[in-house]
């Protein structure tokens, strides 16, 4: 069956992994050429299965499970879902990876630990894949926290810095928090229906059974117990708000990483959690808004932020945030194909954007070195760009466009499809939550033109912008192919509705996509059309007026920022550059509180269970000096006395000896002597013995058994392991 | 159910890779967590061969308990043993560590 090659997709990369890490790791160019072919092949598979599937040739898709876990006699299988969201995450997730592991090679040329971050980036890819196929919740929880792991250690990569170790470990801890959520939220789940994979769980008696209320006697049903402790995983992964702080750090790690977790895949399998529970939070019903809340805030916060960012990176992981709130906000309303879409295209433009930043960052620190500058250099610094669009045309392209998908540019771009289709749908639904959205699209406009203009246009602002060079074929082709797909890409999706364009090529992605959904009103209205373009279109003319229209000169303030200070609007413009104090926040409440906690479990320790240990010590140290005063005074008196007397009698012997044994032994030895004297005879001397053979032999094995040792300890061990291994052949002889 | 052997493989493995890391490791970290490989990999097979061989009998688990405590205490032990090393000789490389050569 053509469906059980679909196993194979997240095996390679894994295979690729292993490869890389146990034989290839420290040669650079097989381990590159490894992990690119695994993710290859992983891409033709999931390419042939994702055509398949569409067209409907092959029929049903469906693949052979295994039994995989087994329990008292009943066997949970593993097997495959091959549903439309996990077809259309299969058409995206190899493609991009590929992209960026063949940017990578240009990216990482040179690092130290090469083979290694190919062997992480390729174990990633294998969890994400399987995240997306394998059928059932636990095994997503699995490849979720494989996926956390791959996150720390790639957010970790260049040890060396402090600020990366310590971003690596936020990740892994903020993180943490949401899965903690998510995993009560299996185990209630497995409680309440006794399995956890995706055909059990969406059934309608199982839905039906989920939406009775009186959870634990609550008057709430278990589907919305569990689809809010789901929605807490999303809320740690996919960074939305209170558990956010964790994905502007992670820009420490290299840029394909951003690219490849922190905006393209990763974070978006939190979303694509929401778009896997979707029947779930159908059944928990009204109730959800407060997902759409918190999606519609994150969105406006993520948004504010970006624009008091002058990381270039920085300003990309804020927005990531705030795109995530975007799909997170459709979710929670219901507007599961609209927000699905927007996973879909955001996913291209975001991985688009990040890795013309990485060129761009690339760029810098050659033009850096170049003029073989030193101290302290920000390669990210976006005040200290400027006009390198005309040294970069290829990254620069590549950069616009992601840009203006990401501010949703009218018609062109796949970014305004679908977020055309998120604002339509949740202008019927929520005004509010609409009006937040607008907002956040004028801000995302804006700081995308803020961003293009203080990059690519007006002069070099410092020595190493001036001497930037477009960077190798390997990272900007792979950007010009996501360019391709972030305008394209929107045009599967145009809905039916839309006036003139409607309807001249079928949207296919909702057919695709939305037939197993209840249909969502989409409103029709012009209203929502009109003031998402609207928002789009004036925040990039707003952003270029400011930025672009009278280029910024070399160590000039920010004009936003010079703006807000004449408008007495300094505090707000400092708390954008900082997150509105959010780190600063829970440094002082949340790790201040596990610190104190730490401290005194310390001194805790140090007072009563050390105590207790230094009581007996004391207790043990008392007594033996007891032990000693008897035995200095006693045993000790005792043995000098028979010493002493032992020393009398050996002076009485000696005594004796001298002065009654030796003249007598004297007197007869004098008479001994007469014999030979009286015959003239010589003793003869005695020769030197030669050295016999048995004595060389034991001569020789002490040497031998000198060179045995060694000192080393494992010389010994490995002695005694051989040892062993001869006894047992001749125990068995 | 799973048949025994397989736990059996499993934990033969296990000391396998355990028993290579002490022997060909040269960092003394490596070589203590070689050792815990080796320590858990016996474990297995008591908690196996408990399970599969004397039913409702606690015997081989509770043993097992004991190895992971032999091991704990172990553990914290050769890590101290490994700092004072650090410290006198600056090194944990265990073949540059041969005051005991004769």
């Amino acid at each position: 069956m053509v469906w059980n090659l679909a196993w194979l997709i997240p095996t390679f990369p894994l295979l690729a992994f292993a490869g890389i890490l146990l034989f290839t790791q420290r040669r650079a160019q097989l381990s590159h050429r490894l992990a690119i072919g695994g993710i290859a092949v992983a891409l033709v598979l999931a390419q042939l299965i994702f055509w398949l599937a569409v067209t409907g040739a092959g029929g049903t898709p469906a693949a052979s499970s295994w039994r995989w876990l087994i329990n008292n006699g009943e066997a949970v299988s593993l097997g495959l879902a091959l549903d439309p969201p996990a077809l259309v995450m299969l058409f995206m997730v190899p493609l991009l990876c590929l992209m960026i592991f063949i940017y990578s090679t240009g990216y990482m040329h040179g690092d130290p630990r090469y083979g290694r971050f190919f062997a992480y980036i390729s174990l990633f890819a294998s969890a994400m894949l399987g995240l997306v196929l394998l059928d059932n919740l636990l095994a997503f929880f699995i490849c979720w926290e494989l996926m956390g792991l791959c996150s720390y250690l790639l957010i970790g990569f260049w040890y060396e810095r402090p600020s990366a170790v310590a971003a690596g470990l936020k990740a892994f801890l903020v993180t943490k928090v949401g899965d903690l959520f998510f995993f009560l939220g299996l185990v209630v789940l497995y409680a309440s229906v006794g399995s956890l994979a995706y055909r059990d769980l969406f059934t309608a008696e199982t839905l039906a059974q989920l939406a009775q209320p009186g959870y634990l006697g609550l008057p709430v049903s278990p589907a919305l117990v569990i689809a809010l402790l789901l929605f807490g995983g999303t809320v740690g992964k996919s960074a939305q708000f209170p558990l956010h702080t964790w994905l502007p750090d992670a820009m420490a790690g290299p840029t394909p990483v951003s690219a490849l977790i922190h905006a393209a895949t990763m974070v978006s399998a939190g979303v694509f959690l929401l778009v896997r529970m979707f029947p779930l939070l159908t059944t928990a019903g009204l109730p959800v808004l407060p997902v759409a809340y918190i999606g519609a805030f994150t969105a406006l916060f993520g948004a504010l932020v970006a624009l008091g960012q002058n990381d270039i990176k920085r300003v990309l992981a804020f927005s990531t945030m705030s795109q995530l709130g975007y799909m997170v906000a459709a979710l929670g309303l219901g507007a599961y194909v609209a927000g699905f879409f927007h996973l879909l295209t955001h996913a291209f433009f975001k991985a688009l954007l990040f890795l013309s930043a990485g060129s761009v960052i690339h760029a810098m620190e050659h033009g850096h070195q170049h003029v073989g500058g030193t101290g302290e250099f920000d390669p990210n610094d976006l005040l200290a760009m400027g006009g390198l669009g005309r040294v970069m045309p290829r990254t620069s392209v590549a950069f616009l466009l992601g840009g203006l998908s990401l501010a949703g540019f009218p018609l062109l771009t796949a970014g305004f499809w679908s977020k055309d289709e998120i604002l339509a749908q949740v202008y019927a639904q929520d005004r509010v939550i609409f009006w937040v959205l607008a907002a956040a699209a004028l801000l995302t406009a804006f700081y995308v033109a803020r961003q293009l203009s203080l990059v690519f246009l007006g002069t070099p602002r410092s020595a190493a912008a001036a001497h930037a060079q477009e960077s190798e074929r390997s990272m900007t082709t792979p950007l010009l192919i996501l360019a391709a797909f972030a305008v394209a890409l929107g045009w599967v999706g145009i809905p039916e509705h839309f006036p003139v364009l409607g309807g001249l090529i079928p949207n296919g992605f909702h057919e695709f996509v939305g037939a197993s959904s209840a249909p969502v009103p989409a409103s029709a209205d012009w209203q929502p059309l009109a003031l998402g373009v609207g928002a789009g279109l004036a925040g990039l003319g707003l952003g270029w007026l400011v930025y672009g229209w009278r280029p910024l000169a070399a160590g000039a303030l920010d004009p936003l920022a010079a703006a807000m200070r004449r408008l007495h609007l300094g505090w707000l413009y400092r708390a954008l550059q900082q997150g509105f104090y959010f780190d600063g926040l829970y440094q002082h409440t949340v790790v201040w509180a596990t610190q104190a906690l730490a401290t005194f479990s310390a001194r805790f320790d140090a007072a009563v269970p050390d105590g207790a240990v230094r009581g007996v010590a004391v207790g043990v140290r008392a007594l033996s000096s007891a032990a000693a005063y008897f035995d200095e005074k006693i045993l000790d008196a005792l043995v000098n006395m028979w010493g002493g007397i032992s020393v009398g009698l050996g002076r009485f012997f000696n005594w004796l000896d001298l002065h009654l044994v030796d003249p007598v032994v004297n007197v007869i030895g004098w008479f001994g002597q007469l014999g030979p004297w009286a015959t003239g005879s010589v003793e003869p001397e005695v020769p030197d013995a030669p050295v016999g053979p048995v004595a060389r032999l034991w001569t020789r094995l002490g040497k031998f058994v000198t060179t045995l040792q060694t000192g080393a300890v494992q010389d010994y061990l490995s002695l005694a392991f051989f040892t062993v291994i001869i006894l047992i052949v001749a125990f068995f002889l | 159910m799973v048949p025994l052997s397989w736990y059996l493989i499993l934990a033969a493995a296990l000391f396998s890779i355990g028993l290579y890391g002490l022997l060909a490791r040269r960092n003394l970290v490596m070589l203590l967590m070689s050792l815990e490989l080796l320590l858990n990999a016996v474990n297995i097979n008591l908690i196996a061969f408990s399970r599969y061989l004397e039913e409702g009998q606690v015997v081989g688990r509770v043993f097992a308990l004991f190895v992971y405590v032999i091991a704990a205490a172990e553990t914290a032990l050769g890590l101290a043993i490994m700092i004072a090393v650090w410290r006198t000789r600056q090194t944990v490389a265990v073949d540059e560590i041969d005051t005991l050569k004769g």
